[in-house]
C-alpha cells in the first residue's frame, strides 16, 4: 500500500532497473502475473489497482478516468521515477492516454494493449461491446480468443477474491458506464502524447476491435501500430511470453 | 385505512414465451399500438370507476419493457387530475436517482398537484435494478444521488420568493424558480419506498410515509424498522398512515371465479421477473457484500410464508401466495378476512395498495373488481368488526 494524496493505493513493486507501470484493465490484475514475472527480468515493474480496484481507496469526488489520471501523476512524483514505460491493457490504456495527455514529463514511452478511451465510429452505435449489457458467457467469447484464461471455479475463491472481482465490476460502472468507455474530451488533446507509443492488438478481440486500435493510435503522432496473433482483447493474458518480449524489445 | 387500485398498465400480448427479456431489450416491435389504446383507455376508465366510487389511485413508472408500459407516470396522472373528482392521485413512483432532471421533476408534479386541486401523493423510488441499465447514470453512488434529488426537488417546490442556485454534487442549476406553486402548503405528502434498514431509517427521520411492495409477511419487519427509528429518535410511535403495502387482489362473488381471476393476474408475477442476465445485477445497486455473493450465484428472491413454507415471489402457487400474503383472493368476505390478518399482523397499515388489474385480466373483469373492493371490501376495513358500532 502507498498513500497518495491521502487515498491509500495498493501497489507491488517487483524487480530492479528502468520502472515499468502496469494499469491493469477493467477486470482488474487477473492473469496479468506471467507478463509481470517476465518484466520484472527486465525492470521495476509497478503494478497498482486503480482507485476503487483491488483493495485500493476510492477517493472522494472521484468519478473519471480523467480524475484518475490526476492521481497517477501524483503517484509518479511521489515514487519520484523517471523514464517510466506506462504499459496499459483496456482501461489502463486509456488511463496511460489520459496521463500523458497531460504531460510525458517523467514518461520514456507508451505501450497501449486493447486500449480504449476515445470514440471513433458513428453516434449510433458503441464502439466496445457494452459489458453491462451482454450476457456473461457472450462477452466472454467475444473477450478471449480462448475462454480458459478466464473461467475460474467460482466456488473454490477465497471471499477476498470474490469481493475484488465485485469491487472491480463496481468501479468499471463507475468509470465508464456513460459515456461508454470514452472522455469525450480525449481525442482532442491525443496529439500532446509527443512520446513514443506502440499499440498491440489482439488478432481475435472482438470486444474492441483492431480496426478500432488502428485508428486510435492513427491520433497519436509516434505511434505504431502492431497486431498480436492468437489473443482477444487481452493479450497480455493470452500471449503474456509475446506481448512481454515486444515490450522489452522497445526498452532496448 | 384508504385503498388504493392500481395497475401497472401492462401489454400482455408480448408476454409469449418467443420473448425470454420482457424488459430492456424487448423490440417495441412487439407492442401493436392499436391494442395498447385499448388498454390505456381501459385502464384509465378503471381509475375513473374507482375515483367514483370511492377508491384511491396509485401510479407507478417502468422503462422499456411490457410488463408495464407506463414509461411515465406524469402522463396518466395528468389525465386523472383533471378526470377525477375525489380520489387521491399517488404516484409510487418517480424513479428521482435514474432521471437527469429533479426541476423537471418538481415542474410536473407541482402541476399535477394544481390541476387535482391537491390530490397528489408524491412517491419516490429507487427503482427495480433492470431500471438501472436504461439510466444514463450507474447505480454507483444511487442512493447519494436519490437524495440530493430529491433535497432539490422539495427546495424547488417550497421556495416561493424567485430563483435560487443549485450547485450540488450530482446536480448543478442556475435560476430554479418553479412555477406552477404547489396546491397543498408546504408540498404535497412524500412516500419513499425502502427495504434497507438505513433507507428505511432515513424515511422515517423525515416522517414520510413507507412504502412496501409484494413483502408478504416480512413487512412486519420493514414496519418495525421504522418504528424503531422513531422511538430511537425519542418521537411518537407512528401512526398507521406512515405505512403502505401493496399487494395484488383477486375478487369476485364466488370464491371459483375470484381465483379464476387470480389464474389470469398471476401472469404479473410470474412475467415481472423475466429480464435478461445481465440487467438483473447492475454493479453498483447493492451493497458490496451482496454484490460479492451474487459474483458466487445468482438470488432468488421469495418471502417466507407464516407457516415457515418459503414461497417464489415470481413462480409460487397462488394458494402459497395467498399465504405469504402478496395475494388476496376469494370472495368479499375473504378478502376482507385476509386484508384484516394482514394488516393486524403488521401492526397497521394506512395505506392499501392493490393491484386490481393485472396480467390478462379483462377490462369487465377489473371493473367488477372495483366495485366489489369500494362496495365490499372498503366499509368493512375502514371499520374492523371489533369496534364496529352503528352509525
Amino acid at each position: 500500500m502507498v498513500s497518495v494524496n491521502g487515498a491509500s493505493i495498493e501497489l507491488v513493486r517487483r524487480g530492479k532497473g528502468q520502472p515499468i507501470l502496469f494499469l491493469h484493465p477493467h477486470i482488474g490484475l487477473h492473469g496479468s502475473d506471467a507478463l509481470i514475472a517476465r518484466l520484472a527480468e527486465h525492470g521495476e515493474v509497478i503494478v497498482p489497482s486503480h482507485p476503487g480496484f483491488g483493495h485500493s481507496d476510492l477517493p472522494k469526488g472521484m468519478s473519471t478516468v480523467d480524475d484518475m489520471s490526476y492521481l497517477y501523476l501524483d503517484l509518479l512524483d511521489e515514487l519520484d521515477l523517471r523514464e517510466v514505460v506506462v504499459v496499459g491493457a483496456s482501461l489502463g490504456g486509456w488511463l496511460a492516454a489520459e496521463i500523458a495527455t497531460k504531460t510525458t514529463e517523467r514518461i520514456a514511452r507508451l505501450v497501449m494493449i486493447g486500449a480504449v478511451g476515445v470514440k471513433l465510429g458513428a453516434r449510433d452505435q458503441s464502439d466496445i461491446v457494452d459489458i453491462f449489457a451482454t450476457p456473461r458467457s457472450r462477452w466472454e467469447e467475444l473477450t478471449f480468443r480462448d475462454v480458459k484464461f478466464w473461467q475460474r471455479d467460482y466456488e473454490a475463491l477465497s471471499e477476498d477474491e470474490l469481493t475484488v472481482i465485485a469491487r472491480n465490476r463496481e468501479a468499471t460502472a463507475l468509470f465508464a458506464w456513460n459515456p461508454y468507455m470514452y472522455n469525450p474530451k480525449l481525442k482532442q488533446r491525443l496529439h500532446r502524447i509527443r512520446v513514443p507509443v506502440l499499440f498491440l492488438w489482439g488478432e481475435a478481440d472482438r470486444f474492441a476491435p483492431p480496426d478500432y486500435g488502428r485508428a486510435y493510435s492513427a491520433l497519436i503522432p509516434r505511434a505504431r501500430f502492431e497486431t498480436v496473433s492468437d489473443a482477444g482483447h487481452f493479450p497480455h493474458i493470452e500471449q503474456a511470453e509475446r506481448v512481454a518480449r515486444r515490450i522489452l524489445e522497445e526498452m532496448k | 385505512m384508504r385503498i388504493y387500485h392500481f395497475s401497472e398498465q401492462p401489454c400482455p400480448e408480448a408476454w409469449g414465451p418467443e420473448n425470454p427479456s420482457l424488459r430492456v431489450n424487448l423490440p417495441s416491435r412487439n407492442c401493436d399500438p392499436r391494442a395498447m389504446a385499448e388498454h390505456y383507455h381501459h385502464r384509465l376508465d378503471e381509475w375513473l370507476l374507482a375515483d367514483e366510487l370511492g377508491l384511491d389511485i396509485m401510479i407507478n413508472e417502468h422503462h422499456a419493457t411490457a410488463t408495464c408500459a407506463t414509461p411515465v407516470a406524469a402522463v396518466p396522472l395528468a389525465i386523472l387530475a383533471r378526470q377525477t373528482k375525489r380520489a387521491r392521485l399517488l404516484t409510487l413512483g418517480y424513479p428521482i436517482a435514474n432521471r437527469l432532471d429533479p426541476v423537471r421533476v418538481a415542474e410536473e408534479l407541482a402541476m399535477i398537484d394544481v390541476i387535482s386541486r391537491g390530490r397528489l401523493e408524491m412517491g419516490f423510488v429507487r427503482g427495480v435494478p433492470y431500471e438501472v441499465p436504461l439510466s444514463q447514470r450507474s447505480a454507483v453512488g444511487q442512493m447519494e444521488r436519490f437524495w440530493e434529488a430529491h433535497d432539490l426537488i422539495l427546495k424547488a417546490m417550497t421556495s416561493i420568493d424567485g430563483p435560487f442556485d443549485w450547485q450540488g454534487e450530482h446536480f448543478q442549476y442556475r435560476n430554479v424558480n418553479v412555477w406552477p406553486r404547489v396546491y397543498q402548503q408546504p408540498h404535497p405528502p412524500v412516500w419513499i419506498t425502502g427495504r434497507s434498514p438505513q433507507n428505511i431509517r432515513e424515511i422515517a427521520e423525515r416522517g414520510y410515509v413507507l412504502g412496501t411492495f409484494l413483502s408478504g409477511f416480512h413487512t412486519k419487519g420493514l414496519f418495525d424498522q421504522y418504528r424503531k427509528a422513531c422511538a430511537d429518535l425519542g418521537r411518537a410511535a407512528p401512526a398507521a398512515d406512515r405505512f403502505s403495502y401493496l399487494g395484488i387482489v383477486a375478487i369476485a362473488q364466488d370464491a371459483q371465479e375470484a381465483m379464476r381471476r387470480a389464474e389470469q393476474m398471476v401472469g404479473y408475477l410470474r412475467t415481472s421477473g423475466r429480464v435478461a442476465e445481465p440487467f438483473t445485477t447492475p454493479p453498483g445497486y447493492f451493497s458490496l457484500a451482496d454484490a460479492t455473493k451474487m459474483v458466487k450465484a445468482r438470488g432468488k428472491r421469495g418471502i417466507t410464508a407464516r407457516d415457515g413454507k418459503f414461497v417464489d415471489t415470481h413462480h409460487g402457487a397462488i394458494e402459497d401466495l395467498v399465504k405469504a400474503g402478496i395475494m388476496f383472493v376469494g370472495t368479499p368476505d375473504d378478502v376482507t378476512r385476509q386484508i384484516a390478518d394482514f394488516v393486524q399482523s403488521v401492526g397497521g397499515v394506512g395505506h392499501l395498495l392493490l393491484m386490481g388489474h393485472a396480467g390478462y385480466l379483462s377490462h369487465a373483469d377489473a371493473m367488477d373488481q372495483i366495485t366489489l373492493l369500494a362496495k365490499e371490501v372498503l366499509p368493512r376495513v375502514q371499520r374492523p368488526a371489533s369496534s364496529k358500532q352503528a352509525a
